[in-house]
């Protein structure tokens, strides 16, 4: 590999003490932030505004949060928030997997007319600004009364997952042998029988990545819900910036701690999935 | 948004000859089998028209005067985008969005390249630092902006304590507030350059290098000549997805400025949603957007046919 041929090669060199110190100044301007974040959840509303690395730390802020008391300032339900997160979330990925696993097999699998078009289309919808359908559906959605609820955030968050889930899923299936499938068909399978024993369970571990990734990306999605949805069927990450608020005293440690809720599912789900994150955070575009 | 296809039209015969053919397999009539890839794509279809009405509807909105207080809008044919374009504000939403992504892309690239040549090495930092690269990536851009907006403030702020500033530096006035939403930017994406470039660096065949250390070369005649020409298809990925999402910047920068101070940051996407979403002037925020469409189309498009030249050189088909 060419890693012995980058600076530093030997232990101790200029070179290799200059490349370490870089990388330790990324990763301090990296982390701070995440670990300052964790410092201000646990102080008091007295030490909130310090700046000081040495206080008395406390859980309180997360009861707060959570119980949706002494939220004057800004009355954000965040516990609820966080539950409409998780069914949005949930129904998004569970839709995009029933329908984009057959999809992904057809792709992967087959070079039929118009199969190149669907797919370049699905991943555009990547690249499109949001807000190009977010104004129609915000007038659409108020015209059939789904402004607001779960089912209507459910449905606009397959923008986001359905196509990461076919464009990871069908190199997947790319890269699966054919023959496997034939033996399968050989020895009296039907096709959808070979698919569901044999092609399937071979892929499950790219299913699950696809799965966890997709539902990060509906998790962090800000636009949807914050156009798209009130009190009903909002997110936290539309919640999270209500703790903001506005004139007046700012909570900064009810903002830390309700910001640290936010961030560990797709935290947690990041590093579960880590070896899965390349072909999935570039939709297959590169394969590792 | 459209279906313009990059790669050669699909072959005309759908079907691999394969042994799915021969006679042991199960008797499927020939239409059935060449029907089932499209079946089995129905859903997805159905669902991309559903995302591709929208859209279409949307075009529609900018040549219409449609607007909150105008619910019953009529064809206006081009004066939206003739007043769209005639406007100051927007070319310098224009101005502010190229800035941006330029910017934020050639950083992003240029820092996320070095962190994976400098995680390549296999030191012990390196490895444990490999694990915590993709943090920031995770957390919502929206939440990112939160903790950066709470850690700028010129009070209470932690940065301008930690960096002795004093409670004068003001990181979100109108001079300052472009470079702190780059950034933050920067903090949130460069990791996904990293983890992409260090990926593409991974995957590298070993031969070359070996055998061009025999002759004597030096690191930095290895990089340029061998190892930069090869990892070009993987930069360019990088670089594809993180200039289409720079351009289309919205999240963190509306949490941290919402366009402001006046319009220092006010980027085309925060043009639309004022336009559209705060005034309620449908027409005008939609006639944003399709012209955001278009520049992100026409990038898409430019940046994916040099892609598609760098994966064939980096296959050896040109060198």
């Amino acid at each position: 590999m060419a890693k012995e041929l980058l600076p530093g090669q030997r232990r101790f060199t200029p070179a290799s003490v200059g490349a370490d110190l870089a990388l330790i100044g990324w990763f301090v301007f990296s982390l701070f932030p995440i670990v300052w974040m964790f410092l201000l959840a646990l102080k008091t509303p007295a030490a909130q505004t310090t700046t000081y690395f040495e206080f008395s730390p406390t859980l309180e802020n997360f009861g707060t949060v959570l119980s949706h008391r002494g939220t004057d300032l800004t009355s954000v339900d965040f516990k609820s928030a966080l539950i409409t997160s998780l069914i949005n979330c949930g129904g998004a990925v569970l839709v995009s997997l029933v329908i984009g696993i057959p999809a992904a097999y057809a792709a992967g699998r087959w070079q039929y007319k118009g199969s190149n078009d669907l797919m370049f289309t699905m991943l555009s919808f990547r690249f499109a600004p949001e807000l190009m359908v977010i104004v129609p559906l915000f007038v659409i959605y108020n015209q059939i009364g789904l402004f607001d609820t779960k089912l209507g955030m459910v449905w606009v968050l397959q923008l986001v997952t359905m196509p990461l889930v076919v464009w990871i899923l069908r190199s997947y299936f790319q890269d699966l042998p054919e023959d496997l499938e034939q033996a399968a068909l050989l020895d009296g399978y039907t096709r959808r029988r070979a698919f569901v024993m044999i092609a399937l369970p071979l892929v499950r571990p790219g299913i699950a990545a696809a799965a966890l990734l997709a539902f990060i990306f509906a998790w962090n999605n800000y636009v949807f819900p914050l156009i798209l949805a009130d009190n009903n069927a909002s997110t936290v990450t539309v919640a999270i910036t209500k703790f903001l608020g506005g004139g007046g005293q700012a909570y900064y440690n009810l903002t830390a701690a309700a910001a640290v809720i936010a961030a560990l599912p797709p935290l947690i789900l990041a590093l579960t999935i880590q070896r899965y994150l390349v072909r999935g955070l570039s939709f297959g575009a590169v394969k590792s | 948004m459209t279906t313009q296809s990059v790669r050669p039209p699909a072959q005309a015969d759908p079907e691999i000859p394969s042994r799915a053919d021969s006679p042991a397999a199960p008797e499927v009539p020939r239409w059935r089998r060449k029907l089932r890839p499209y079946l089995l794509s129905v859903p997805a279809v159905l669902i991309v028209i559903g995302i591709l009405y929208p859209f279409v509807i949307g075009a529609y909105y900018s040549v219409l005067n449609y607007a909150a207080v105008n619910p019953n809008p009529v064809f206006i044919g081009l004066r939206n985008f003739v007043s769209v374009l005639g406007d100051v504000e927007f070319w310098s939403s224009v101005r502010v969005t190229a800035t941006f992504a330029v910017v934020a892309t050639v950083v992003e690239t240029l820092v996320g390249v070095g962190i994976a040549l400098l995680l390549n090495r296999s030191s012990l930092i390196g490895r444990i630092f490999e694990k915590v690269l993709i943090l920031p990536l995770m957390i919502a851009p929206v939440i990112a902006g939160v903790i950066w907006k709470l850690m700028f403030n010129p009070q209470f702020g932690v940065l301008n304590h930690v960096l002795g500033l004093g409670s004068t530096f003001d990181w979100l006035s109108s001079h300052n507030a472009m470079w702190s939403v780059i950034l933050v930017d920067l903090w949130i994406f460069t990791p996904f350059v990293a983890i992409l470039v260090l990926a593409g660096i991974r995957s590298l065949p070993k031969e070359p290098f070996e055998a061009s250390a025999v002759d004597g070369a030096s690191w930095f005649y290895m990089f340029r000549k061998l190892m930069l020409p090869m990892l070009w298809p993987y930069i360019l990925v990088a670089v594809i997805f993180r200039f289409m999402d720079n351009l289309k910047v919205f999240d963190a920068v509306y949490v941290l400025t919402a366009g402001g101070p006046g319009i220092a940051t006010r980027t085309l996407q925060i043009g639309a949603f004022e336009d559209s979403i705060i005034n309620l002037d449908y027409s005008r925020g939609s006639t944003y957007m399709f012209l955001l469409w278009v520049i992100v189309f026409i990038t898409a498009r430019l940046l994916v046919s040099v892609l598609g030249k760098a994966q064939r050189r980096a296959a050896g088909a040109e060198s």
